[in-house]
C-alpha cells in the first residue's frame, strides 16, 4: 500500500473551529467535542487539531511537533536541528495510551530558534530559513516528518477518530485563544500519521473538507516556488498556496481569497471600475491559484482564522456567533453541541471569506 | 414583402438554381425522375459573361407591366406575389414583350406562360433556388423599400 | 515520354442518377468533367482529379463519388506505392517534390493515447447548462511583483495581454497563400468569437483594419508588408522563427500569384516571387531574437504582447527556454502534423516531432527552471478536435492555434493542392472566380459554428472533471492519462498511465 506522497489520495472530511475575539483562553476539550459530533463525516483513517496561543511561555520560539519512524531517524534529524537551530527545550509530547489509538511514532515536540549565523549565510529572511529547513527534514531524511512548525501554536494529529485523537493528545490540558479540528475521510488506507490533517507551514494552518479538482495545476505551479508536494494531498497544496500569497507576495486573506476563490468573470464585471481592475489583475496574475472543485477550508494563522468556501458552495460550512466566541464548522450540530445558545448563526456565501482576528 | 434578391458578387454560375427550381415545379419527387433526359424550362436563368453572373427571376414589381398588359386577366398581382392563371392564358405572349426584366417565358407544351410564382404553387414551401443556392448569391429576404 | 502514373483516385459517376446539368464541369477549376455532346452524356477524366470534392458536394443528384483507386504496383513493404511512384516523379521532372497540408504518415498521435479524467463520488461533476463554466483566459506575462499606492491599494499593472473568451485561436496563413474571401471569414469569426486570427507573413489588407483588435500581425524572415503601422494594428505582434510542416525551411510564393492587391499589401512589386529566407537573417542567435523583439516592442510603444514561433524539433525545450528569456510575452510551438501551403515533401514528413511531446517538455521544463509565468504557450499543429483543445490545455498550453481545422470548416477537403492555385473552393488560390466560391458570410459563420461547438464540448468535458475555469485545467496533468504508452513517453507527457 502506498502511502502519501507516493500517491494522491482525495478525501471528504469534517472541519470545525473556534475562536475568542478577546483572546481569551479556550480549552482544548472544546474542540473535541465539536468534532466529535461529526464523527460520521470521517471514516477513522485521520483527525488532528490545531490550537494558537498554546505555548505562551516559548511564543518567541519556533515548536517543532515531529513524527519518527525510528530511533535512527530521530538521531539524524536532531543533528540537522541542531546544525541548524537554537535548540530551547526540547521533549516528547505528553500521550495517553487508549486502545484506539495504535501504532504510534515517535513524537517530539522542539522549541527552536534559527542559528544566528547559519540564518545569516543563508541570506534568508527567518520565515524563509525555517521553511526551508521544514522541506529539507520531510523530504530528505527518511523516517522524519515535521508536522507543525509555528510559533505559539501546534498540530496534534494522528491515525484514528478525531475525539479519540484529542484523548490521545491529551488536548483538555492546553489552553489558546483559538483551536481548529479535523476529521478525515480519506478514499484510500494509507495509515500515516503524517497524511492526517491540519496541515501547517510556520504559523498557518489548514484544515479542509473536499476534494479540488484543480490540484495538479495548483501543485505543478507551486512547486516552481520550492514547494514541495510530498504528501501530494489538497490541504498541503492549499496551505502552500496561502502560506506563498500572503508570506511572500504580502496578499492579505482578502486578497489571498480572491485568488483562490476567485469571483466568476460575469461577477467581476458587474463590479465598479476599480475594484473590477483589481479583481481581474489578482484573477490573471496568479491565474494557476485559482481553486475549483468543492472545498471548505479554516485557515488558522497568529491571531486569526479563516472560513472559506469554494465559489459554487459545494461544501456546507456554517459560522455561529455568541459573545466573543465565533465557531465555525461543517455542520451546525457541531457548534450547538458546544453552544446551544447562539447570538447569530449563518452560512457563509461560496467564495465570501469570513475573517476572524483577536482584537488587540 | 419578402422577395428574391440577387447578389451578383457570390454567384459561382453553377446554374444550380434554374435545376432547383425546374425541379421544384416538376410535380415529382426525384429530381432524377423529373430531369434526367429533360431540356429544363426554369423560371429562373442565370445570365452570364466572362466575369459576371446573376440569376434572373421575376422581381414581382409593385406596379407590374406584365398585369397591365395581360389581355385576358391571366396575371394578377394578390399580396406582392404575381401569379397566372393559366385557365385564362391563351399565350398571346404580350406578357413576355412587356417584361423588362424577360422574367416570363413561354411554357411550349401547354402553350401558356410560365413564371416564378416564389414555389408558392409547389410543395417546396420556400423558394427553391434560395435554398439550393450554395453561396448565399440568390436570397429571400425583407428589405426596406429605397425612399 | 511515358506517363508511369495513374491517378490516385477514380471519379465514379452513377450513370442512372446524372441529369447532365453539367455542374461538375462548372465547378472543376481541373477540367475533369466535360459533356460529351455525341453521346449526350458526362465523361470524367480521373488523372485531372484531385479528389477535393467540389463536383461530389454540389451534384444535385448525388450521382458522383470519388473512389481510392485500386490499381496497385507490385509494392511491398519496403517499396511502397508511394515511394516508386515519388521515383517516377522525380525520375521525369528531376525537382523536389512538394506537398501540402500537414505530415500525412502514421507517426503516433498521442492526443488519441491520452484519455480525460471525470469526476464519481467524491467530488461532483458540475453541468454547464446550470452552473458557470469559464472559458475565458488571458495571454502574456504573468511576473512583475506587487506594487501598491500610498494607501495600501493594489496597483493593477500588467504586461500587455490578450484576452480571449476561448482559448483558441486561428493560426498563420498569409493573404496570397489563401484568399482575400477566406482571410475576412476568419478576421469577421475572430470578432464574433471575441478571439483572434493571425495575418501570417502577407501582410494586412487596408480592408480589414478594422477587425485589429482581433488581429495579431506577423513579421516572418521575408518581412512582407511590416512597417509601423501595421505593427500597431494588431492586437499582438508574432515573430515567426519556424513552421512545423517545415520547421529550418524558408517560404516562396510565386509571382504568378504576387498580382493586384495582394503586391499592394505584401509591398513588393506585382510578379516578383516572395521569397521568405530560412533564417531571420538579422537573427542568427537568441540574442538577436531578444533585439527583434525589443525592437518590435519599441516600435509599438510596449503596448502589444510579442509572440515568438517556433517549430517543434528535438531541443525545442531548450530553445523555448532562451526565448521565455529573450523578453517574449508569448512562445508559439507548432507541432510536425501542422499544415502549410507548400513545404518539400521530405522535410514535411521527416522533419520535427510531434506537438504533445514538445509541449510537454517546454511546460516542464519552463516550471523546472521557475520562468513558466514569463511566458504563455499556445500549440498548433494539429489540433483536431475539442479533446485535442482539452489535452492539450492540460499537458501545460495556454491556448491553441487551429488552422487545418478552420479551412476545413470553410470547405477545404485536404486535398493538399494547394501549391496548384487551382482551389475549388475558393481558399487557397487567387482566381477571382474561385475566391469568389467563399462567400464570407457563410464562411465567417461556419468557422464561428465550429468554434462555438467545441467551446460546449470543452464545457462538457471540464465540467466532468469538476473543472469550472479554464486556468484550473491548464497544467493539470492528473487528469490525464495514457493508454498503449511506453514509460519513456509517459515520462515526457508528465502522465501515468491509465490504471494507475
Amino acid at each position: 500500500m502506498l502511502k502519501e506522497g507516493q500517491i494522491r489520495i482525495p478525501s471528504g472530511c469534517a472541519i470545525s473551529g473556534i475562536i475568542s475575539r478577546e483572546g481569551k483562553p479556550i480549552n482544548g476539550r472544546d474542540i473535541v467535542e465539536s468534532i466529535r459530533v461529526m464523527h460520521d463525516r470521517s471514516n477513522g483513517l485521520g483527525g488532528g487539531f490545531a490550537g494558537y496561543g498554546i505555548y505562551p511561555q516559548y511564543k518567541e520560539h519556533y515548536a517543532f511537533h515531529i513524527f519518527y519512524d525510528t530511533q535512527e531517524a530521530r538521531e539524524e534529524c536532531e543533528r540537522f536541528i541542531d546544525r541548524h537551530f537554537d535548540v530551547i527545550n526540547l521533549s516528547k509530547i505528553p500521550t495517553k495510551k487508549i486502545p484506539a489509538i495504535t501504532d504510534e511514532p515517535l513524537i517530539w515536540r522542539y522549541f527552536v530558534s534559527p542559528h544566528p549565523t547559519k540564518l545569516a549565510d543563508s541570506q534568508l529572511d527567518e520565515s524563509e530559513f525555517v521553511a526551508r529547513c521544514v522541506f529539507r527534514v520531510n523530504t530528505e531524511i527518511e523516517g522524519a516528518y515535521i508536522f507543525s512548525s509555528g510559533k505559539n501554536m501546534g498540530v496534534f494529529k494522528a491515525v484514528g477518530f478525531p475525539e479519540d485523537v484529542g484523548e490521545f493528545y491529551r488536548l483538555d490540558e492546553y489552553e489558546g485563544y483559538s483551536w481548529t479540528a479535523h476529521g478525515r475521510y480519506p478514499t484510500n488506507t494509507p495509515g500515516w500519521w503524517g497524511g492526517a490533517h491540519p496541515f501547517a507551514l510556520l504559523n498557518y494552518s489548514i484544515v479542509h473538507n473536499g476534494e479540488i479538482s484543480s490540484y495538479d495545476a495548483n501543485r505543478r505551479y507551486m512547486e516552481m516556488f520550492g514547494y514541495r508536494c510530498s504528501l501530494q494531498t489538497d490541504t498541503e497544496v492549499i496551505t502552500y498556496i496561502i502560506d506563498y500569497l500572503s508570506r511572500k507576495k504580502g496578499l492579505s486573506l482578502e486578497e489571498t481569497a480572491n485568488v483562490i476563490a476567485a469571483p466568476f468573470w460575469s461577477t467581476i464585471e458587474k463590479k465598479p471600475e476599480e475594484e473590477k481592475l483589481r479583481l481581474t489583475y489578482l484573477r490573471n496574475k496568479f491565474a494557476s491559484l485559482l481553486i475549483t472543485g468543492p472545498f471548505s477550508i479554516i485557515v488558522g494563522f497568529e491571531k486569526g482564522l479563516m472560513m472559506l468556501n469554494d465559489r459554487l458552495k459545494l461544501r456546507s460550512a456554517v459560522i455561529g456567533e455568541k459573545d466573543d466566541r465565533v465557531y465555525m464548522a461543517s455542520e451546525e450540530s457541531a457548534i450547538r453541541a458546544i453552544e446551544p445558545e447562539l447570538d447569530k448563526i449563518w452560512a457563509p456565501k461560496g467564495g465570501n471569506p469570513v475573517i476572524v482576528t483577536v482584537n488587540e | 414583402m419578402k422577395r428574391v434578391y440577387v447578389n451578383e458578387k457570390w454567384c459561382i454560375s453553377c446554374h444550380l438554381c434554374e435545376y432547383n427550381c425546374a425541379f421544384a415545379n416538376s410535380g415529382e419527387t426525384s429530381m432524377v425522375k423529373a430531369l434526367k433526359g429533360v431540356t429544363i424550362r426554369p423560371r429562373i436563368r442565370v445570365e452570364e459573361n466572362d466575369r459576371v453572373s446573376f440569376a434572373v427571376a421575376c422581381r414581382h414589381c409593385p406596379d407590374p407591366i406584365c398585369v397591365k398588359s395581360c389581355i385576358t386577366g391571366a396575371l394578377s398581382a394578390k399580396d406582392g406575389i404575381i401569379s397566372v392563371d393559366s385557365w385564362k392564358c391563351v399565350g398571346c405572349y404580350t406578357c413576355i414583350c412587356a417584361c423588362p426584366y424577360g422574367a416570363i417565358q413561354p411554357d411550349e407544351t401547354r402553350g401558356v406562360v410560365q413564371k416564378c410564382e416564389l414555389c408558392t404553387r409547389n410543395s417546396c414551401g420556400e423558394p427553391a433556388c434560395v435554398k439550393g443556392c450554395p453561396n448565399g448569391a440568390i436570397v429571400f429576404e425583407e428589405r426596406e423599400k429605397k425612399q | 515520354m511515358i506517363n508511369y502514373l495513374y491517378p490516385d483516385y477514380e471519379i465514379v459517376r452513377d450513370p442512372s442518377k446524372c441529369i447532365a446539368c453539367r455542374v461538375c464541369e462548372r465547378q472543376c477549376a481541373n477540367e475533369a468533367h466535360s459533356f460529351d455532346e455525341e453521346a449526350g452524356c458526362m465523361v470524367a477524366d480521373s488523372s485531372r482529379c484531385v479528389n477535393c470534392h467540389r463536383c461530389v458536394s454540389l451534384c444535385p443528384t448525388r450521382a458522383l463519388k470519388i473512389v481510392k483507386s485500386d490499381h496497385t504496383f507490385k509494392q511491398n513493404a519496403n517499396w511502397t506505392g508511394d515511394r516508386i511512384t515519388e521515383i517516377y516523379k522525380q525520375a521525369s521532372t528531376g525537382g523536389v517534390l512538394l506537398s501540402s497540408m500537414g505530415n500525412p504518415n502514421a507517426f503516433p498521435i498521442y492526443f488519441d493515447k491520452i484519455l480525460i479524467n471525470a469526476s464519481q463520488v467524491t467530488n461532483p461533476s458540475i453541468d454547464p447548462l446550470r452552473e458557470p463554466m469559464e472559458t475565458k483566459t488571458f495571454l502574456g506575462k504573468k511576473t512583475g511583483e506587487i506594487r501598491r499606492d500610498e494607501k495600501g491599494r493594489i496597483l493593477p499593472y500588467t504586461e500587455p495581454q490578450i484576452e480571449l473568451s476561448v482559448p483558441i485561436m486561428f493560426s498563420a496563413m498569409s493573404y496570397g497563400s489563401i484568399s482575400y474571401n477566406a482571410h475576412e471569414s476568419l478576421a469577421r469569426a475572430a470578432q464574433e468569437l471575441g478571439i483572434l486570427y493571425n495575418t501570417g507573413e502577407g501582410g494586412l489588407h487596408e480592408d480589414f483594419r478594422q477587425y485589429g483588435a482581433n488581429t495579431i500581425v506577423q513579421v516572418a524572415s521575408g518581412r512582407f508588408g511590416v512597417y509601423k503601422d501595421y505593427l500597431e494594428a494588431g492586437a499582438a505582434i508574432e515573430i515567426k522563427m519556424g513552421q512545423g510542416a517545415k520547421p529550418g525551411i524558408g517560404g516562396h510564393l510565386p509571382g504568378t500569384k504576387i498580382v493586384g492587391d495582394i503586391s499592394k499589401t505584401r509591398m513588393i512589386p506585382e510578379g516578383s516571387d516572395a521569397i521568405s529566407p530560412a533564417p531571420h537573417h538579422d537573427i542568427y542567435s537568441i540574442e538577436d531574437l531578444r533585439q527583434l523583439v525589443f525592437s518590435l516592442k519599441e516600435a509599438s510603444e510596449y503596448k502589444k504582447p510579442v509572440i515568438v514561433k517556433i517549430a517543434a524539433v528535438h531541443n525545442v525545450a531548450a530553445i523555448a527556454s532562451g526565448v521565455a528569456r529573450s523578453g517574449a510575452d508569448i512562445i508559439a510551438i507548432d507541432g510536425f502534423r501542422g499544415g502549410t501551403g507548400a513545404a518539400p515533401t521530405r522535410i514535411r514528413d521527416n522533419v520535427g516531432i510531434p506537438i504533445e511531446l514538445a509541449l510537454a517538455s517546454v511546460d516542464s521544463r519552463l516550471r523546472e527552471e521557475g520562468i513558466r509565468d514569463n511566458v504563455s504557450i499556445v500549440v498548433g499543429g494539429s489540433i483536431r478536435s475539442s479533446a485535442d483543445v482539452v489535452k492539450a490545455i492540460a499537458l501545460g498550453a495556454d491556448a491553441v492555434y487551429i488552422a487545418t481545422a478552420a479551412l476545413l470548416s470553410l470547405g477545404c477537403h485536404l486535398c493538399r493542392s494547394c501549391q496548384s492555385g487551382k482551389c475549388n473552393w475558393g481558399i487557397a488560390t487567387q482566381r477571382p472566380e474561385l475566391v469568389k466560391r467563399l462567400n464570407p458570410d457563410i464562411g465567417s459563420q461556419r468557422l464561428v459554428n465550429l468554434v462555438t461547438a467545441w467551446k460546449h464540448e470543452i464545457m462538457e468535458m471540464m465540467g466532468g472533471m469538476g473543472i469550472n475555469s479554464i486556468e484550473a485545467l491548464k497544467g493539470n496533468r492528473l487528469m490525464l492519462r495514457g493508454i498503449g504508452l511506453n514509460e519513456k513517453e509517459l515520462e515526457i507527457l508528465g502522465i501515468k498511465h491509465a490504471g494507475e
